[in-house]
């Protein structure tokens, strides 16, 4: 077994977890998400989790982004750890440092794009504008429309402006590119791989597609709940360089 | 606008049917809150000032004769602060343009305006001048519905001859609030009206100089009325006293008090139905929000909302409704309130009622909307605070379903594939399912009541006017005649049939309970006034003993087989005990029956009567009026068509105008509770019934899988809201229980057929409406994303 320790230490560990295992009871029987999961992510990188569906993925993101507890195990942001705060401070912590992109993008649909946005930067201590946002993922003409009249790829991105906007420490995706098509998909990886180089933000996306991982600093496979290979890549491809 | 606000106000565009819904059933909450708690307090103000400015008397006592100097005795008895005689009497007036004789009550007061009990409000003319000795000051009522005016004259029969009386004021007094003829149930101010009279003049006319027939008197602080009224009562004894009562007995003050009291239930009863329907409502629709909306609200969690935040979120959504239901309900209310007031004004005559809109029933009606939006809120609010964020990120597990227990006993193969998923829906469900139902049926019963007052009405109708007062008129002798008189009436014009009766004013003694009343004496074969039950059983007299209503007996805790004292409240005034044989369950007034024969051999009197009911040919009337008011002997005349006629001004037209509000109302809860089931199961089971659409369901396919449950519901409500609407009908007539009048438990087969009607009638337009829905359905949407 593999650990995502790295000795490495040019680059300042942004999370690092320790021992986390998350347990869910159903019943009589026990299903192990995640076994004793140690791992670092660290400053600016861009880290793709890759693992078939089920192996306890999204389970550990939730966790990385403070919206689960771990049945056992530590998980430190910076100097906060997460495992001892309470509802209220896990709730301040998404709010200053986290941003989500999720698969099925789960924008409001009572609110124009713009709106999603500002849902956001409304609540955020030095939040970009909404326009702005919008406008990094070349969604700047569409500001206005509601979810239900933009395609899928559209929505991501708009789902993206709204993660990114506060300018948090790390953007946590999962499968943002699953509900979406080849080119699609690419376009809004691109999205992202520009957010990461232009703001520096630790990125974290999770996919079963394993193309993707070619495009990240380092890649993390996982598997019933475990972490069995970290890899890094030596130059990263370009989104449009990906083919799947 | 914050982004969030935002989002509030599109999901209340979104939800606008539902909301609309809402915002009725709160406005008619509110609007009935605002209308009848207000005039309740501005009634009770204004009576109460009204009492104190003009000295309402405490206590009244009518006799047959006593000279002045008794005065001094009475004022004398511990606890009286003034004691004032009068001479009250009534005649028979010549209305121009009202054929048969009106009944006038001539009241005396002094000649100099002076300060006195039950004081007049003089609303135009003048007060009577000394030496004038024929003015008279009219009541306004009086004055009103016949159109006399300060300068007009009017003929009275006093003392056997016509006297022309001038009319010089029209005024009001506390103690003709509701202005009513003695022994009438409702007012009829055409035949009926207040005189006030010169003293002096009256004592002439009617044998009183130095004398007086009734005296009033108020207390001092700390009197004790039984105390007061047992004495004054021994001390009038010698002098024909007929019995003092207090103000509940006082018929104006009885009917203004009584319609305060009732006023008083509905303001609160109303409101709350409505207000529980609110939380109801609400409850459903939020709930449904909430779980529509748990994707969203695990978005705004992750982030960095805070429970508190989205907690307040759909409270928002949920006072924002109200809020809109209070804001309407408080104009309609108003509004509302403000011809209420108009129409109690015609009823009861006070100098002044104004309709003021107290900002304290505002406030509470605001914060008991608010707060019952709360209480229906909470669940969902809890709920959503409740998500945890991570769990509702992942799609929303399969509902489990089963196979429904009417499948697993063996029926399986009769049903088809829609009914089982209507029927496992409904199992799947059942908290729901039950609320929804109940939520119908509480609109059904509240239909059926509304139309059942209609039913009431029609059956004391049909009860008194049809079966009971079978004659076209009675007249009243001013005193006893033997019963050879009958022969006289038989002679006059148009007289087809005549049925003398004794009437004889009593007081009813058992125990510590006391009751003044009036016995009338029927011939047991009359067919002219015959005794029906509230269940329209014609009642046959017994040969001996009292036969009470079952109100009078209630209220003197008697049974059937009791004897009990009688006092007799004329001629000698003899104390006799006498068995109650029988109780009859009439609806009107508290009634007291005894064949005549017997009545003659308790009173000693040998074939005595005092009025009698006359059968007549309809095209002699006007000769016969004619003639009746020039006969001094009949002291008066009542007309069975006359009092249909105030019953239905009166009480039917008032009960109506609540009636129809009633059923407005209901229909309004009707549509809310029916629509919005079907509302809520299509935003639950939208991309079910759209994926089958894409699987080649045809719109009349899903239609039925959506609307069967709802129909399953509707059809197991209507029974439920018959039985509990019947119920509720049940508890009104046992609510509604005046001396005035009962209502019959009576619920027709039409008010049934209009509660199944209107209730199916929304089921289908909210179903039209939701089938308008479903066919706009976004089939590719559907498959574009997740819900
Ligand atoms: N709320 C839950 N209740 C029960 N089991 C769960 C729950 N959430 C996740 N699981 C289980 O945990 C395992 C890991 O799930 P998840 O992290 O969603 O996997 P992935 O994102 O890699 O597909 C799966 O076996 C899943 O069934
Ligand atoms: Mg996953």
């Amino acid at each position: 077994m593999q650990t995502a320790t790295s000795k490495e230490t040019d680059k300042e560990a942004v999370f690092r977890a320790r021992g986390l295992s998350k347990v869910y009871r159903m019943g009589e029987v026990e299903v192990f998400a995640l076994r004793a999961v140690d791992l670092e992510l660290y400053q600016g990188e861009f880290v793709v989790f890759l693992g078939p569906s089920g192996s306890g993925k999204s389970t550990l993101l939730n966790i990385l982004g403070g919206l689960d507890a771990p049945t056992s195990g530590e998980v430190v942001f910076r100097d906060h750890n997460l495992t001892q705060a309470n509802d209220r401070e896990l709730t301040r912590f998404r709010r200053e440092h986290v941003g989500f992109v999720f698969q099925f993008y789960n924008l409001i649909p009572s609110l124009t794009a713009l709106e999603n946005v500002q849902l956001v930067t409304e609540i955020s201590e030095h939040p970009m504008a909404a326009e702005e946002a919008l406008r990094l993922v070349s969604l700047g003409e569409r500001m206005h429309h509601f979810p239900a009249q933009l395609s899928g790829g559209e929505q991501q991105r708009v789902a993206i402006a709204r993660a990114i906007a506060k300018r948090p420490d790390v953007l946590l995706c999962d499968e943002p590119t699953g509900a979406l098509d080849f080119s699609t998909g690419k376009l809004v990886l691109e999205v992202l791989e520009r957010v990461n180089r232009e703001l520096g933000t630790t990125t974290a996306v999770i996919t079963h597609n394993a193309a993707i991982a070619a495009m990240a600093d380092r890649v993390i496979r996982v598997g019933s709940g475990q972490i069995v290979e970290v890899h890094r890549n030596t130059t990263k491809a370009k989104p449009d360089e990906l083919v799947w | 606008m914050p982004a969030l606000n935002r989002k509030l106000w599109r999901d209340l565009w979104h939800l606008r049917g539902q909301v609309i819904a809402i915002i009725l059933v709160v406005a008619c909450g509110v609007a009935s809150y605002v209308a009848l708690q207000n005039i309740y307090r501005s009634l009770i103000v204004t009576q109460k000032t009204y009492y104190a400015e003009y000295r309402f008397a405490d206590v009244f006592a009518p006799l047959k004769r006593a000279p002045e100097r008794l005065t001094a005795r009475i004022n004398e008895i511990d606890g009286v602060a003034t004691a004032q005689t009068r001479i009250v009497a009534n005649v028979t007036l010549d209305i121009p343009g009202l054929g048969e004789p009106a009944t006038g009550q001539l009241v005396s007061i002094p000649e100099i305006r002076t300060p006195i009990l039950n004081d007049l409000h003089l609303l135009r003319g003048r007060y009577i001048e000394a030496g004038h000795r024929n003015e008279v000051i009219l009541s306004s009522g009086f004055s009103e519905k016949n159109n006399l005016h300060p300068g007009d004259t009017i003929s009275a029969i006093i003392n056997g001859r016509w006297t022309k009386l001038s009319i010089v004021g029209i005024a009001l007094s506390p103690e003709f609030v509701y202005e009513i003829r003695p022994g009438d149930m409702f007012p009829d101010a055409r035949r009926f009206g207040v005189m006030w009279m010169n003293r002096e003049a009256l004592g002439t006319a009617f044998n009183l100089d130095g004398a007086f027939n009734n005296v009033v008197l108020s207390f001092a602080p700390n009197a004790n009325e039984a105390h007061i009224i047992e004495r004054l009562d021994t001390l009038l004894t010698e002098y024909g006293g007929l019995g003092a009562y207090g103000r509940e007995d006082q018929t104006s003050n009885h009917f203004v008090s009584n319609e305060i009291a009732e006023l008083k239930v509905t303001s609160t009863m109303i409101p709350a139905i409505f207000l529980s329907v609110t939380a109801f409502l609400i409850h459903l629709v939020l709930s449904r929000l909430v779980s529509t909306q748990r994707e969203q609200i695990a978005v705004l969690k992750a982030f960095g909302y805070t429970n508190l935040n989205i907690g307040v979120h759909y409270l928002k959504l949920a006072l924002a409704a109200v809020t809109g239901g209070v804001i309407l309900g408080t104009f309609v209310g108003w509004y509302f309130g403000y011809s209420m007031t108009a129409l109690y004004a015609e009823f009861f005559r006070f100098p002044v009622l104004r309709y003021e809109m107290n900002p304290w029933v505002l406030a509470t009606a605001v914060v008991i909307s608010l707060s019952a939006a709360s209480i229906g809120a909470i669940r969902a609010v809890q709920k959503a605070v409740a998500l945890p964020p991570a769990e509702s990120m992942r799609p929303e597990p399969p509902a489990r379903y089963h196979a429904s227990l009417i499948e697993r006993v063996g029926l399986r193969k009769l049903f088809s594939l829609a009914t089982r998923i209507i029927i496992r829906n409904l199992e799947r469900n059942p908290v729901k399912a039950t609320l929804t139902m109940l939520g119908i049926a509480m609109a059904t019963s509240l239909l059926i009541v509304g139309f059942y007052f209609y039913d009431a009405i029609d059956q004391i109708i049909e009860i008194q006017f049809h079966q009971k007062f079978r004659h076209d008129i009675s007249v009243v002798f001013n005193e006893p005649r033997p019963s050879r008189v009958r022969y006289d009436l038989a002679n006059l014009p148009g007289v087809l049939r005549v049925e003398p009766y004794r009437a004889v004013p009593v007081r009813l003694r058992f125990e510590h309970h006391s009751r003044r009343t009036a016995i009338i004496g029927l011939e047991p074969t009359g067919e002219l006034h015959r005794l029906v039950d509230s269940k329209m059983r014609v009642f046959t007299l017994p040969p001996e003993g009292l036969v009470l209503t079952t109100e009078l007996a209630k209220r003197l805790s008697v049974k059937a087989g009791d004897t009990i004292t009688l006092e007799v409240l004329e001629g000698k005034r003899e104390i006799k005990q006498v068995l109650v044989a029988e109780l009859i369950d009439e609806l009107l007034g508290l009634g007291a029956y005894m064949d005549v024969k017997a009545l003659n051999r308790l009173l000693n009197e040998a074939g005595t009567v005092s009025s009698a009911y006359l059968m007549v040919d309809a095209n002699a009337t006007d000769q016969l009026y004619k003639k009746l008011k020039s006969t001094p002997t009949v002291s008066g005349v009542w007309i069975p068509s006359v009092w249909l006629q105030s019953f239905n001004e009166t009480i039917a037209r008032t009960m109506g105008t609540s009636t129809s509000v009633i059923i407005f109302f209901a229909c309004v809860i009707a549509f809310g509770m029916i629509y919005n089931g079907a509302r809520i199961a299509l935003s639950e089971r939208g991309r079910e019934l759209a994926s089958l659409r894409v699987l080649g369901f045809s719109l009349n396919e899903i239609t039925v899988m959506l609307l069967g449950e709802q129909a399953i519901l509707t059809g197991v409500a209507i029974p439920l809201g018959y039985g509990m609407g019947y119920g509720i009908c049940f508890l009104i007539t046992k609510a509604i229980d005046t001396e005035l009048m009962r209502l019959p438990l009576i619920v027709s087969n039409k008010t049934f057929a209009l509660g199944f009607l209107i209730v199916c009638g929304a089921a289908l337009l909210s179903g039209m409406l939701i089938r308008w829905r479903l066919r706009n359905l976004d089939l590719i949407e559907v498959l574009k994303t997740r819900e």
